[in-house]
């Protein structure tokens, strides 16, 4: 039982990773690029290391915080336009050749030993140099720590009920699976009041809010359940506690609705025109050029939000953030569904934590004469790669997707 | 490395006939070569571990993981003035203890002929080209840089264009065994439509069989090679048969496809790790001897492997113009509906293409650990990915002809730039500058041809 | 609604006007007309050592329907896909070649902008974009949409209005082409022929000047053929220059005002129908050897049999919808 507790709390770790959070923010930048406009991004990894380094490197050097964010930004615009100009143009393919060889080459340029006074060379650069201006902004207390959920929550209720005892992980289990149902059930009964009405008009805004604030309401208890099921304690500040995860988060909810609003739009539908032919799109008198570069320039810089977040408790090392990064956004987002809006959060969160049972479960039932525990490390990365060949063949609409836009596949 | 063939000076005639007597003595070489058993490597060095705040640990490698230095002695003189010495193995690794906080002082003698240590950066730099390790904690590790050049690269010693003539054969060495490597992914992708990202693990498994046949089995080289190339040619027929024809025959499309490539390479090179570790493993244990021709230095290794390259590549493009299934071939990647409806097997050609491009890959493979990567690790292939698809691309995606071509304009490209200034793997950049270069003004590709609208 | 607006000035609705406007105009290959819309001058597009297209000089005139005839590979899509900017001119023939539309060069115009100066294509291989509905793929169609501006994109107010007013164009212009049940559905299911439906009624969404339209009869079933060649005719009506391609001569002879003829490369006949069928250069261009085939001459259609075929059309038209409009009475 210990080993099965021991494993669900590091997985949830994971999943409330801040990493997590930025992998999540570059998977729904990916999504822009892939999912709505067919665009073959392989270096979204770069785009990641850029906005990072860009962020750190000023707030090393004495650059304001909000400027040192411009800066990662601004660089990952740079890239966007630079590999964009020559390949847009072309097929497919030059974008996802000139894409992985630029990423990787940004990753060389950060391991140079002669800028390594710049970007810590292949060592990284360490957080201390860079997260100070960060911790600062934070309004919780700077030493203390804290426990999610905390007691007063519960202490009313019977001691064997309590957080983190089996009495309560059982409560715990039956409300999360009670609210996310509930979530559930609302968006399907909206989705069908939707369809019945005319395309184009809306329900009532009053009614649209009801719905929206009951879903986030039930979304609120079922984060909560997972917390009464297992507690976790952290520093509240400090450069890895839930300061940063707090601020993590909540970049990765602005980030999913300036997502929703943008593929909701008719921009957003110029976007899934280009995906099913770009041809097409431009006999109707659209510039498609430039919205394939609008795109490209978006996700890159949702992938530098990203970058940056995924950095904020740690360091910039380049490796971290090399060709298998891509491979595990792609996977991360075909998990969840291209072209869904929520696909690229439901994906990451299964697929960091999944990759983790994966090893946890290797590492304590196969004995090490067998697997040795640096073994189960790589024995979980062949299953993430067969699990995205897998995905890919029998079912590429992933969890979120809708089965039915794939009949025409072309 | 220790009995390097210098030439005599009153042979040094015309390099015509110095390349005639190469051509010679070749064959007796490779025999030589064939009797040769592997020495064994015998390496007692115990590696010091670090404990947390007891004792640092100041541990690396002569050289480089890929190319180390055995035979050097490093010697570390202690913040107390006291002093160690270690003599590398074959491994090139040195270790020692530091067990107080302090400036730690490393220098390095006894290097083989013909090699110089690199002066460290500045801000390592210590007294008498020494290297300073500032132990600033103890429970650390500190891997200092020991690295090496061959005498020839300093410009005191000889002159740029030397430096450049031996820049240039090195292109011309990576150049051939891209192209190698390349022909195959070409082939697929003209046949296909396929970007074949897990290409370069076919690279990686020919040198991690070649790895297992001659240095853990103890087979014969040539036989190995002879035997690895046939098993990366079932590999890439079991491929084919497993995994692509049932994907096409579900009409997957290619991006599709393109994103499976990618979890195989995925779950391939994790594979390589898991059965093979991470750390670099050498096909044969021994070095091979080399020679001068000129200001040129070569290993008759890499001689061999570039003419094996030329042959099989020239070997390869008169099978597509000459023979029957070349020009099916062809005529698939012209047109597959085309050459279907005229009666050629389309699935066989292309499990023809894929049976011989994953035999050409491993063969690429072992060559390219038997001589420039000087032994094999599960990402080797994955570093000249990108070589192989910026050659592929800039030949003309999908014409064989042109990767052969685009490959060695990048080999000799990508090796040029080291002397011409860029520093580190900074030299893979100028691969990518001159693609993007290209896609601006020619985006076909130089022999490749513009695609149809409407 | 649609009349409204779609109908420009200067319709040639009069068979008599039409008739009338083209008479001066003389029968040879690149002769010039009263009021040309589109005017090409030299333009050259070679593949390899193939010369795919070599026109000297070509006007086609405002507010009729002309038709683009000529054998397989004569070079009639590589034509289009030269005027509309989907191809560039060899550089052979880069010296001289030039065209222009309405008055406004555009040589260096991209498919973009050749589209929004209002000459707007179809493709003889349909390009629906499947994974779309039938109602988002009209409304890319539509231009000017504030919404499109990525900085506006998510502010829904700004562009709300607009998209309901393009709605309602979609669905009148669906319900024109019998495709407004359809709307929710995916444009990957519907067939070959509703297809060519579709991306004419999108090409429409702009309001185009002129459209041109690549084989838009292929693989439609004889009776959608009728009310395909019912609507070029109405858009015609309306003042809509219409270009298109097409190998049934039947339908040729039938509908178009004026027709071009085009064998390897080249212009090499023009005129009204009748004339061009019966010239020697013509018959030479398409049979070669088989001098005997039928090439639409079907009783020599006169006036009398054509208004009859017209009316019949009409009739057939008006049954359908109301067989329609029934069933859908039934349905709801
Ligand atoms: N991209 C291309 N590459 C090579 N040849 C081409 C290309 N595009 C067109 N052609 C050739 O140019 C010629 C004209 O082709 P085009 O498609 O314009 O003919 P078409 O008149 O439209 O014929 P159809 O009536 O069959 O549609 C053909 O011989 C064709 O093979
Ligand atoms: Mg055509």
């Amino acid at each position: 039982m210990d080993t099965i507790i021991g494993i669900l709390e590091a997985m949830l770790r994971t999943a409330v990773n801040p990493a997590t959070a930025g992998v999540v923010i570059a998977v729904i930048g990916l999504n822009i690029h892939f999912g709505f406009t067919g665009l073959l991004n392989m270096g979204q990894a770069g785009f990641m290391l850029l906005g990072a380094y860009g962020f750190a490197i000023s707030l090393d050097q004495g650059l304001p915080f909000p400027v040192a964010i411009l800066v990662g930004l601004l660089a990952a615009v740079l890239f966007a336009v630079l590999l964009g100009a020559p390949t847009l143009k072309l097929r497919g393919d030059y974008l996802a050749i000139v894409t992985i060889s630029a990423a990787e080459i940004i990753r060389y340029v950060g391991r140079l030993s002669n800028l390594s006074e710049y970007t810590g060379g292949s060592q990284g650069l360490r957080g201390a140099r860079y997260q100070e201006p960060f911790i600062n902004l934070s309004f919780l207390s700077e030493d203390g720590r804290w426990t999610l959920p905390p007691e007063g929550l519960y202490s009313w209720l019977p001691s064997s009920m309590w957080a983190g005892e089996t009495g309560g992980r059982i409560l715990g289990l039956v409300v999360l699976v009670a609210a996310v149902a509930g979530a559930i059930f609302l968006i399907k009964g909206q989705r069908n009041r939707q369809k019945e009405l005319k395309p184009g008009s809306d329900l009532p805004f009053a009614q649209r809010l009801r719905t929206g604030l009951a879903v986030s309401g039930l979304i609120f208890v079922a984060v909560i359940a997972v917390f009464y099921i297992l507690p976790l304690t952290l520093d509240q500040t400090k450069s890895n506690g839930w300061w940063v995860r707090l601020v993590a988060w909540s970049m990765v909810g602005i980030s999913l609705l300036v997502a929703m609003l943008l593929v909701r739009s008719p921009w957003g539908r110029l976007l899934r025109g280009i995906r099913e032919d770009e041809d097409a799109v431009r006999s109707l008198g659209k510039n498609v050029f430039a919205l394939k570069m609008q795109a490209l320039i978006i996700g890159g810089a949702f992938a530098a939000i990203g970058g940056m977040v995924y950095v904020l408790p740690s360091t910039v090392q380049p490796d971290n953030m090399g060709r298998s990064m891509t491979f595990f956004i792609y996977t991360a987002l075909l998990l969840g569904g291209a072209a869904t809006i929520l696909g690229p959060l439901l994906g990451t969160l299964i697929f960091y934590p999944g990759r983790i049972l994966i090893r946890e479960v290797a590492d304590a039932y196969i004995p090490d004469s067998i697997m040795s525990s640096s073994q189960t490390d790589q024995f979980s990365f062949i299953v993430v790669g067969v699990v995205l060949m897998l995905l890919v063949i029998f079912r590429p609409q992933g969890i979120l997707g809708n089965k039915r836009e794939l009949r025409f596949n072309v | 490395m220790k009995s390097r063939a210098t030439e005599p000076p009153e042979v040094r005639t015309t390099r015509a006939t110095q390349l005639s007597r190469l051509v010679l003595v070749l064959p007796f070489v490779a025999f030589l070569m064939a009797l040769g058993t592997p020495s064994a490597g015998a390496n007692t060095l115990t590696l010091c571990q670090p404990t947390a705040g007891e004792l640092s640990c100041v541990n690396g490698t002569v050289g480089s993981r890929a190319e180390p230095v055995g035979d050097a002695d490093v010697t570390l003189t202690r913040p107390d003035g006291t002093e160690e010495t270690v003599t590398t193995g074959d491994n090139g690794r040195f270790s020692f203890e530091a067990p107080v906080v302090g400036e730690y002082l490393l220098s390095l003698d006894g290097l083989p002929e013909g090699l110089e240590q690199i002066p460290p950066e500045a801000q390592f730099a210590g007294p008498d080209g020494t290297v300073m390790v500032n132990v600033d904690a103890l429970g650390r590790q500190y891997v200092p840089a020991l690295t090496v050049r061959s005498v020839d690269y300093d410009s005191s010693g000889t002159s740029k264009t030397d430096q450049l003539l031996q820049a240039g054969v090195n292109g011309l060495r990576l150049g051939l065994l891209l192209a190698l490597a390349s022909l195959g992914l070409s082939l697929i992708y003209g046949t296909t439509g396929l970007s074949n990202f897990a290409h370069a693990e076919l690279v990686t498994l020919g040198g991690m069989v070649a790895y297992g046949l001659v240095n853990l089995g103890g087979l014969n080289l040539w036989l190995g090679i002879v035997l690895t190339t046939v098993i990366c040619g079932l590999v890439g027929y079991t491929q084919d048969r497993v995994l692509w024809q049932p994907l096409r025959r579900r009409g997957l499309g290619l991006t599709q496809m393109m994103i499976v490539t990618i979890g195989l390479a995925l779950a391939a090179q994790y594979a390589f790790q898991y059965f093979v570790g991470a750390s670099t493993q050498k096909v044969v244990v021994r070095t091979f001897d080399s020679f001068t021709v000129g200001p040129v230095r070569l290993s008759y290794m890499d001689v061999i492997a570039m003419l094996i390259a030329l042959v099989l590549i020239i070997g390869v493009g008169l099978v597509l113009v000459k023979t029957r299934i070349g020009q099916a071939t062809r005529a698939v990647s012209d047109n597959p509906a085309l050459a279907s409806a005229s009666g050629i097997d389309v699935d066989k050609i292309i499990r023809i293409v894929w049976t011989s491009a994953g035999a050409l890959a491993g063969l690429a493979g072992v060559l390219y650990a038997l001589t420039i990567s000087n032994g094999i690790r599960w990402d080797t292939g994955m570093q000249i990915l990108l070589l192989l698809f910026a050659a592929v691309t800039l030949g003309g995606l999908g014409t064989a002809f042109g990767a052969m071509l685009g490959s060695l304009i990048i080999g000799v490209v990508v090796e040029l730039s080291g002397p011409l200034g860029a520093p580190g793997d900074l030299k893979y950049a100028v691969a990518l500058l001159i693609l993007i270069v290209l896609l601006l003004f020619r985006p076909q590709g130089l022999l490749g041809r513009p695609e149809r609208i409407g | 609604m649609s009349e409204a607006t779609t109908t420009k000035p200067g319709g040639l609705a009069d068979p008599a006007a039409r008739k009338a406007l083209m008479a001066g105009v003389s029968s040879e290959p690149g002769s010039a007309k009263p009021d040309p819309i589109l005017k090409v001058d030299t333009i050259v597009r070679s593949f390899g050592g193939m010369t795919a297209v070599n026109v000297d000089h070509l006007e086609v005139q405002r507010g009729i329907i002309t038709s683009l005839i000529g054998p397989n590979g004569a070079g009639k899509t590589t034509f289009f896909n030269l005027i509309t900017g989907f191809d560039k001119p060899s550089s052979a023939g880069k010296g001289g070649a030039a065209w222009s539309f309405d008055g406004r060069r555009l040589n260096k115009t991209s498919a973009a902008s050749v589209a929004r100066a209002g000459m707007v294509r179809t493709f003889q291989l349909t390009k629906a974009l499947s994974r779309m509905t039938v109602m988002d793929n009209m409304l890319l169609g539509s231009q000017d949409q504030r919404g499109e501006n990525l900085l506006i994109a998510p502010f829904r107010p700004l562009w709300a209005a607009k998209e309901r007013e393009i709605i309602a164009k979609a669905e009148s212009l669906l319900e024109r082409f019998k495709l407004l049940e359809k709307r929710n559905d995916y444009a990957g299911s519907l067939s070959g022929g509703q297809r060519k439906l579709l991306e004419m009624a999108r090409a429409l969404m702009s309001d185009p000047k002129m459209i041109m339209l690549d084989e838009p009869m292929a693989g439609v079933n004889p009776a959608l053929t009728q009310s395909l060649l019912g609507h070029i005719q109405s858009l015609r009506d309306e003042g809509t220059t219409v270009l298109f391609v097409e190998h049934d001569m039947h339908v040729v002879r039938h509908i178009s005002d004026w027709v071009v003829v085009m064998a390897e490369g080249s212009v090499v006949a023009e005129g009204p129908a009748d004339t061009v069928m019966s010239n020697p250069a013509v018959v030479d261009a398409y049979l070669g050897a088989h001098h005997d085939t039928d090439l639409g001459d079907d009783a020599l259609l006169n006036e009398e049999v054509a208004d009859q075929l017209a009316e019949e059309v009409a009739a057939e038209e008006a049954d359908r919808e109301q067989t329609e409009s029934a069933k859908k009475e039934g349905t709801s």
